[in-house]
């Protein structure tokens, strides 16, 4: 199975550079139209992964659906990419409809990074809570994490947590040299900033 | 509802107005000792009969994807063992083989059987976890207690090989953290020797026992095209009739080597998920007592990979180039091509995927988990429906899933 297979049905498919399996890229309009050809012509009868690819805003287009196919008859994989057209809104029409399969898969890429897939049954967060507002898996995500509120909001009134930024410097035990040492870089979930020899800063909790 | 749950004259006094009936949200979870972690159902009940079941998940996310993009590929092997953490040896080496995939790097006989070893004792253990789990949801205690004494048994041997009984972080990209001790083999052969007649005694614990088979046999029922439409993988899959295990249609890591049969079940219901499991581990067996046999001798890690595979750690304090390749891979880590690759391996809950994207360089663009407790509980909406709340918990139990794996 090549892009050349598929060119006679689908003339804009092209190759896509892969490593191990057959990968074609195509357009998101056409995109549901070669999966369902897949799956019902060439025996692709498995949906394993949808995910998403973020290239950084610096590059258009920016956001890349990646979907891989199994066929439990040849055994064989397909990676079947397409961009999304908008930068700024991305979406993509749904495949919820060849494969119950992909629900949870593109409730997971819009929830990593905001890809609303247009015609899904039930497009929420799902290991998010209902209510945050970043997209984590997008590039200008930091690692440790941005302030949000908290999802129960008796809780957020009884004591005021919020989701904060972890404590570390760049990334996990990343230490930038000379402006501290590896210790007071590592990640820690309790603040160490004072302690008896050291006195409480100002604002401290 | 089925007829014979429904209250007698439900329907006359209904037409008379004579009683109203409500339907009952239960919320099951996250903390809830058969969901087995965080998993939380949001259930609507109908008396006692399930109407809806929606699972909310998430409660263990930690962001492994965003932190594998964030260091290299060799620091990421730890994380690999918090993903299914009844099967860290698995998780580590399929970790391994796709980055090894990706770097085109052929790792050397020796090496594949020990990752086959540990990845068939790391099936045992996990099966017999997700067994003695399972006896214990439905009322069967003692399955937990005879599992888990022959469950330590593997600990001490992962403890031996490792130097840690849950968190081995054993695989290296291109190798292994070390060889095997001397005599560890035979002990892997011994184990296997005394394993088979105790599991065995385990087994007729339940597969005979009527109370077990009530709460197994005809519940939970997936169909075959249901099972490939949810992307069911593992035991759930082979369970519902199909016979797919990447093992032998997929072989990596020498599997193809070694003589093995792949159980499947005729229903699909919770029975044939428990008995599909209870005979992959004496396949388990029969593959270890081969890989132990005809063990190989030679490297146990790629000769060839030196910008990828660190060097022993003599040539590191005497020869300054191996000193200099050291210091390369732990600040910029293995230098890998562009490219994409997709692995998947069959692990103990079914076949967990990595989709590596690389730039090039030591830190992958994009690294995505395919968890395969993440796709087979995307059934449950649909497979809990019309069951009692007690088969629920059968249902969960069956269907054998890790969290932190699911949320990663």
């Amino acid at each position: 199975m090549t892009a050349a297979a598929l060119k006679a049905q689908f003339p804009q498919v092209t190759e896509r550079p892969s490593l191990d399996h057959p990968a074609v890229n195509v357009p998101a309009a056409e995109v549901i139209a070669l999966l369902g050809h897949l799956r019902d012509r060439l025996g692709f009868d498995m949906l394993t992964d949808v995910t998403a690819i973020d290239w950084s805003s610096r590059v258009s287009p920016r956001f890349t659906v990646v979907y891989h196919l199994f066929s439990t008859a040849s055994h064989a994989y397909v990676r079947v990419a397409a961009d999304c057209a908008d930068d700024a809104s991305p979406a993509m029409p749904t495949a919820t409809g060849l494969w119950q399969a992909a629900n949870w898969h593109e409730r997971e890429a819009y929830d990593m990074f905001g890809i609303a897939f247009s015609g899904h049954p039930d497009l929420r967060r799902i290991l998010m809570w209902d209510g945050y507002p970043h997209f984590p898996l997008r590039k200008e995500f930091p690692l440790a994490g941005l302030d949000a509120e908290l999802p129960d909001p008796e809780v957020v009134a009884e004591t005021g947590a919020r989701a904060r930024p972890a404590p570390m410097a760049g990334g996990p035990f990343v230490a930038s040299s000379g402006e501290m040492n590896l210790s007071e870089a590592e990640p820690r979930a309790k603040d160490e900033s004072w302690n008896e020899r050291r006195p409480k800063p100002e604002g401290a909790e | 509802m089925p007829a014979e749950y429904a209250f007698p004259d439900a329907a006359a006094k209904n037409a008379a107005g004579g009683f109203e009936t409500e339907k009952m949200s239960l919320s099951m979870g996250p903390s809830h000792p058969s969901t087995h972690g965080v998993l939380r159902l949001q259930m609507e009940l109908d008396g006692e009969v399930v109407t809806k079941a929606e699972p909310v998940i998430g409660y263990l996310h930690r962001g492994d994807e965003k932190i594998a993009e964030n260091m290299t590929y060799n620091q990421f092997v730890p994380y690999t063992d918090r993903l299914d953490y009844l099967a860290p040896l698995a998780n580590n080496m399929a970790y391994a083989i796709a980055v090894e995939r990706l770097a085109k790097l052929e790792v050397p006989p020796r090496c594949q059987a020990i990752r086959v070893i540990t990845a068939e004792m790391a099936r045992i253990s996990a099966h017999l976890m997700g067994l003695g789990a399972y006896g214990i949801d439905v009322g069967a205690w003692s399955v937990f207690l005879y599992s888990f004494a022959e469950r330590e048994k593997l600990y001490k041997l992962f403890e031996e090989l490792t130097g840690a009984r849950f968190t081995t972080s054993y695989t290296r990209i291109g190798g292994l953290q070390r060889d095997v001790p001397p005599g560890w083999t035979g002990k892997v052969g011994e184990f296997c020797r005394q394993f088979l007649p105790i599991l065995e005694e385990i087994l007729q614990l339940l597969t005979r026992n009527k109370i077990f088979q009530d709460r197994a046999c005809g519940v939970g029922v997936i169909s075959r095209e249901d099972a490939i439409a949810y992307g069911l993988t593992g035991p759930n899959l082979r369970g519902s009739g199909v016979p797919l295990d990447l093992r032998k249609d997929k072989p990596y890591s020498g599997y193809e080597q070694y003589d093995f049969d792949v159980p499947v079940g005729t229903t699909g219901d919770c029975f044939d998920r428990y008995m599909v499991r209870g005979e992959e581990m004496r396949q388990s067996v029969r593959i270890l007592q081969q890989a132990v046999a005809t063990f190989p001798e030679g490297p146990w890690h790629a000769t060839d990979a030196r910008r990828i595979f660190a060097p022993s750690k003599d040539k590191i304090l005497t020869s300054m180039e191996e000193l200099i390749q050291n210091f390369m891979l732990v600040t910029e880590g293995p230098q890998m091509p562009a490219g994409e690759v997709y692995f998947e391996a069959e692990n103990p809950k079914g076949a967990l995927g990595f989709y590596i994207v690389s730039k090039g360089g030591g830190v992958p663009w994009r690294l995505k988990i395919r968890s395969p407790s993440f796709c087979n509980l995307s059934i449950l909406p649909k497979v809990c429906v019309g069951n009692m709340v007690s088969d629920v918990v059968s249902i969960l139990g069956s269907l054998d899933f890790v969290m932190g794996e699911c949320d990663r």
